[in-house]
């Protein structure tokens, strides 16, 4: 019996992960190294790397910043009262919550060209929708909660005595959070990086829905493997996969070394 | 530095945690915040480090108010209850955050270290991390780490709660020695009577949030004012109608009074054993328990069961024998007054009016 679920176990883990995984890989190569750079070569596939790229950068930079300040401020602040920051702890988890597509169309309702803000923006000049900020917002909606969850358990559990201890020996605020908080939070905040970067870069449907999926302008990665395979380019499809899934496989094994790190 | 608290309040929400709590402290002297858990002592002493802000009430230092005063600025030196050591920092480094937060010279740091690192004995250890170190250890560096900035003073948390009992007594007398050498003001949270009695010069008796009584250990203990004060210090039993007892009679007169017995106001013993034989009556041996360095007796008189301990030396008792009991004092209590009441027939049987 329990050599079954032995079996059954490992069979369900290779036809997940390990199938897929060799059949992106083997897809890509099927003309060999020339089709696979040819394919990756393309404008369209350059430029799609570039935009996830950008998104993926600026919105790790925004988020860790916002969410370990976050963090503080929910494990913390206890000038807010604790009903406030209940409620603002569990409206950080609604993108978790929120299917992405509908969080991507709830930026389009909101900063879409035909609202009153989106056109305010638009007669700026600065077009939200369909072009780059919207898709970092959308991509910022569905990474919030990441560093987060990474940190604020990481914060409860050191508890508020060290950064008192340090008070009490002179340290102002911003002392106290480099020399004391940030060597203990240091290694959740790495962690929360490494999953805000592997989601940032494969976050497919709220970006679709605001982007507009434009070629050469809008597409990032993942909308342009989508797109490949709607044109039936199984080849070009695989091969930006793989880049993704290589850099993703890098990422992971960067998280576990990361994790142990933490451990200690 | 002098202290000064008047009219200490804190509250947190509903919670009265301090209420009305005055006093002050004399430069140099080591004063026990004592009182059960959760009776507001932690408070008091964070409310002091600036941790806390008080409801209301002030507190002053050297005849300055300090209420507004960030912890950074106060000149005090904080133990937490878990020493709250930088787990990242060696011992060194914890020793030296103070000092280096000052912007002290290298060595200037490395002087004052090296110090300290030898009055508390952790020489040898300023590289290891505090998780290499013991209990015993890792409070020593917690008390290397407050003193380091040289502090006006001390604050401490229950200083000696995490260390298991045989290293406790010695870190207290440690503690209470090189407090004396330095000559610095202290003031230490604890719930444990032993401790306040051993360590500190003078008590404070902390309960809801009240200061029910302050002095030296000697003085709250011969002389409790209050009737929490009175069962909080020291073993005691409480007797409901102690005008039963012989000598006590006169009690009667109050009604409602109620009394407070210590073990050692209590002897017992055969007949010939006591100089004043008529001031002693009969009463049966109801328990005995070993006490590893002595007796404790269940002695009943009447109805009244007494608790009071004897010396090995003695002759070995048995449960049921009959004993001469000799109760000299007691505390008498009534919901609003309270005073000691000596047996009256210890006093000379006849005494010589003038």
């Amino acid at each position: 019996m329990k050599k079954l679920w032995i079996t059954l176990t490992y069979a369900v883990f290779t036809i997940l992960i390990i199938i897929p995984l060799v059949r992106i890989f083997i897809g890509s190569w099927e003309e060999g190294w020339g089709g696979f750079v040819e394919a990756i070569t393309r404008p369209q596939s350059l430029h799609a790397l570039y935009m996830t790229g950008i998104i993926v950068v600026t919105v790790t930079i925004i988020n860790t910043l916002f969410g370990v300040m976050l963090a503080l401020y929910l494990v913390r602040a206890t000038w807010l009262s604790k009903r406030l920051r209940q409620l603002l702890n569990s409206i950080v988890d609604l993108p978790f919550a929120v299917s992405p597509v509908i969080g991507g169309l709830m930026i389009v309702l909101l900063l879409g060209p035909n609202t009153i803000i989106g056109s305010f923006f638009g007669d700026l000049g600065f077009k939200v929708v369909y072009a780059l900020p919207g898709m970092i917002l959308a991509t910022l909606f569905v990474t919030f909660p990441l560093m987060i969850r990474e940190v604020m358990p990481v914060l409860q559990e050191i508890g508020t005595q060290q950064e008192e201890a340090s008070s009490t020996l002179g340290a102002y605020p911003f002392y106290t959070f480099w020399k004391v908080t940030w060597p203990s939070i240091r290694w959740g905040v790495i962690y929360g990086v490494v999953l805000t970067v592997a989601r940032s870069m494969g976050e497919f449907g709220a970006v679709l829905v605001v982007s507009g999926n434009i070629m050469n302008k809008t597409q990032t990665a993942t909308t342009l493997v989508y797109q490949d395979v709607e044109n039936f380019n199984v080849l070009a499809a695989n091969s930006v996969a793989l880049v993704l899934a290589a850099v993703s496989f890098g990422l992971l094994l960067l998280m576990e070394w990361a994790k142990k790190r933490r451990e200690h | 530095m002098h202290i000064e608290v008047t009219q200490l309040n804190k509250q947190f929400g509903e919670f009265h945690a301090v209420q009305d709590v005055s006093f002050s402290i004399e430069k140099g002297r080591l004063i026990g915040l004592l009182g059960p858990s959760g009776g507001g002592k932690t408070s008091i002493l964070r409310m002091l480090a600036g941790l806390e802000t008080p409801t209301s009430g002030d507190i002053v230092f050297h005849g300055k108010r300090v209420n507004d005063l960030p912890p950074q600025e106060r000149g005090i030196g904080f133990v937490f209850q878990n020493y709250a050591l930088f787990k990242h920092m060696t011992v060194f480094e914890n020793i030296a955050f103070g000092l280096k937060v000052k912007k002290q010279s290298k060595e200037q740091i490395r002087e004052r270290v090296t110090t300290l690192v030898e009055l508390t004995g952790l020489k040898g250890f300023e590289h290891r991390l505090p998780h290499q170190l013991s209990g015993g250890q890792r409070q020593r560096v917690a008390f290397a780490r407050a003193l380091a900035p040289e502090p006006q003073l001390l604050l401490l948390d229950e200083p000696f709660a995490a260390i298991d009992a045989k290293i406790r007594q010695e870190l207290r007398t440690w503690l209470k020695e090189m407090i004396e050498r330095l000559g610095i003001t202290s003031i230490f949270v604890t719930h444990d009577q032993d401790e306040a009695i051993e360590v500190a010069d003078e008590i404070m008796i902390i309960n809801k949030g009240k200061l029910e009584q302050k002095g030296s250990p000697w003085d709250i203990y011969k002389s409790p004012q209050t009737q929490f004060v009175a069962s909080f210090i020291g073993e005691s039993t409480i007797v409901e109608d102690i005008s039963k007892l012989k000598g006590f009679e006169a009690a009667s007169a109050h009604p409602g009074v109620k009394a407070l017995i210590r073990p050692e106001y209590i002897e017992i013993g055969k007949l010939h054993e006591f100089k004043i034989a008529s001031a002693t009556e009969p009463g049966r041996i109801k328990q005995l328990h070993f006490r590893g360095s002595e007796w404790m007796v269940e002695v009943t008189v009447g109805d009244i069961t007494l608790i009071t301990y004897r010396s090995l030396e003695k002759d070995i008792l048995q449960p049921g024998e009959e004993i001469n009991v000799l109760v000299h004092r007691a505390y008498l209590f009534t919901n609003d007054e309270s005073w000691i009441m000596e047996n009256r027939l210890k006093e000379d049987p006849m005494p010589v009016h003038i």
